[in-house]
């Protein structure tokens, strides 16, 4: 009942969001009628490009729901998950393709299944090493910096996760 | 036999239902992510890679806030960032600047902002992006000071 309450007031949010972003090329539309069509044709590539990744995610949505019950996602995932959840985050989160917020939706259903916060966040972190991507960071900045960076990055993913957890408590 | 006929069209039904389960929670996200893209969109055809460049200043310290603060408000393929930061690199920007921009632009996201907040909850969005925003420049910091003493 309240998930329904919250799904709802939710809603109107992102409905708001849109009418305000459709909003603005309205007003610039007069005065940089080029730059808008630009913009269009932007986003509609990226629309496209994305489309394969939200087919996925919802369809990892699906077998979640199917097979994963929030008793899994608690032991793998939740509360007591220990390294073995870090790990997971870590890991996925590296692996996973598309833009960062196709996979919004399928991480707030695991949230409430019982995910951690802080693993959500170390999900979220990982997710800007790509690994299709190294050669071509290696290329620009050397071998030595793109090492030393991501080990960085691994650490501050995990120091995150476990600030969020302690914030969310 | 109808026990198991039972139980199989009882699965399929529970498949379904899983499915569309999933179809209707993103689709309830619908409209922010389509938001999130024509924003991205908008930045995309109006800020240049020109205008990215032009606004560091050449004082490292000053620089590397600069270079946090531009990763943070861009968005788009991290390629992008590389290539800006390779040139910012060979127009005399510092490491700890570029460090800190390409950090930002793939872990802070503040056109993404408003579907982060709507769909994962305002309090979680405001704080990891805060602490991202933070660790953009402590990462940067530990990655050059490494660096140096590594070389």
């Amino acid at each position: 009942m309240k998930e329904n309450k919250k799904a709802k007031k939710e809603k109107p949010y992102g409905l708001v969001f849109l009418i305000l972003v459709i909003l603005t090329y309205l007003i610039i539309l007069p005065f940089k009628p080029e730059g808008i069509h630009k913009s269009i044709v932007e986003s509609g590539n990226l629309l496209i490009r994305i489309i394969p990744i939200i087919l996925l995610v919802i369809f990892f949505m699906g077998i979640i729901n199917y097979y994963v019950k929030p008793k899994t996602v608690s032991k793998y995932v939740g509360q007591g998950s220990g390294i073995k959840g870090w790990l997971l985050a870590v890991s996925t989160g590296i692996l996973s393709h598309g833009p960062i917020y196709a996979w919004y939706p399928l991480l707030s259903d695991l949230r409430k299944q019982g995910m951690r916060s802080g693993l959500v966040a170390a999900f979220l972190y990982n997710r800007a090493i790509k690994i299709p991507l190294l050669p071509l960071m290696i290329y620009y900045f050397g071998m030595p910096l793109v090492v030393v960076l991501l080990v960085y990055m691994l650490i501050a993913s995990v120091i995150e996760g476990l600030l969020i957890d302690v914030f969310e408590q | 036999m109808k026990e198991g006929m039972k139980n199989g069209r009882q699965e399929e039904k529970s498949i379904l239902t899983s499915f569309s389960k999933a179809g209707k929670s993103f689709s309830g996200s619908a409209p922010v992510l389509l938001g999130v893209i024509f924003l991205i969109g908008l930045f995309q055809a109006f800020v240049s890679k020109e205008t990215l460049t032009s606004v560091f200043t050449g004082g490292m310290f000053r620089d590397t806030l600069i270079g946090t603060v531009i990763g943070s408000i861009s968005a788009g393929n991290p390629i992008t960032s590389y290539i800006i930061g390779g040139e910012l690199l060979n127009s005399g920007v510092s490491l700890f600047a570029v460090v800190a921009f390409i950090t930002a632009w793939v872990t802070v996201g503040i056109i993404q902002y408003p579907a982060e907040a709507g769909i994962l909850g305002k309090r979680f969005a405001f704080l990891r992006n805060l602490l991202s925003f933070i660790f953009a420049i402590l990462v940067s910091i530990a990655t050059v000071t490494t660096l140096m003493v590594i070389t």
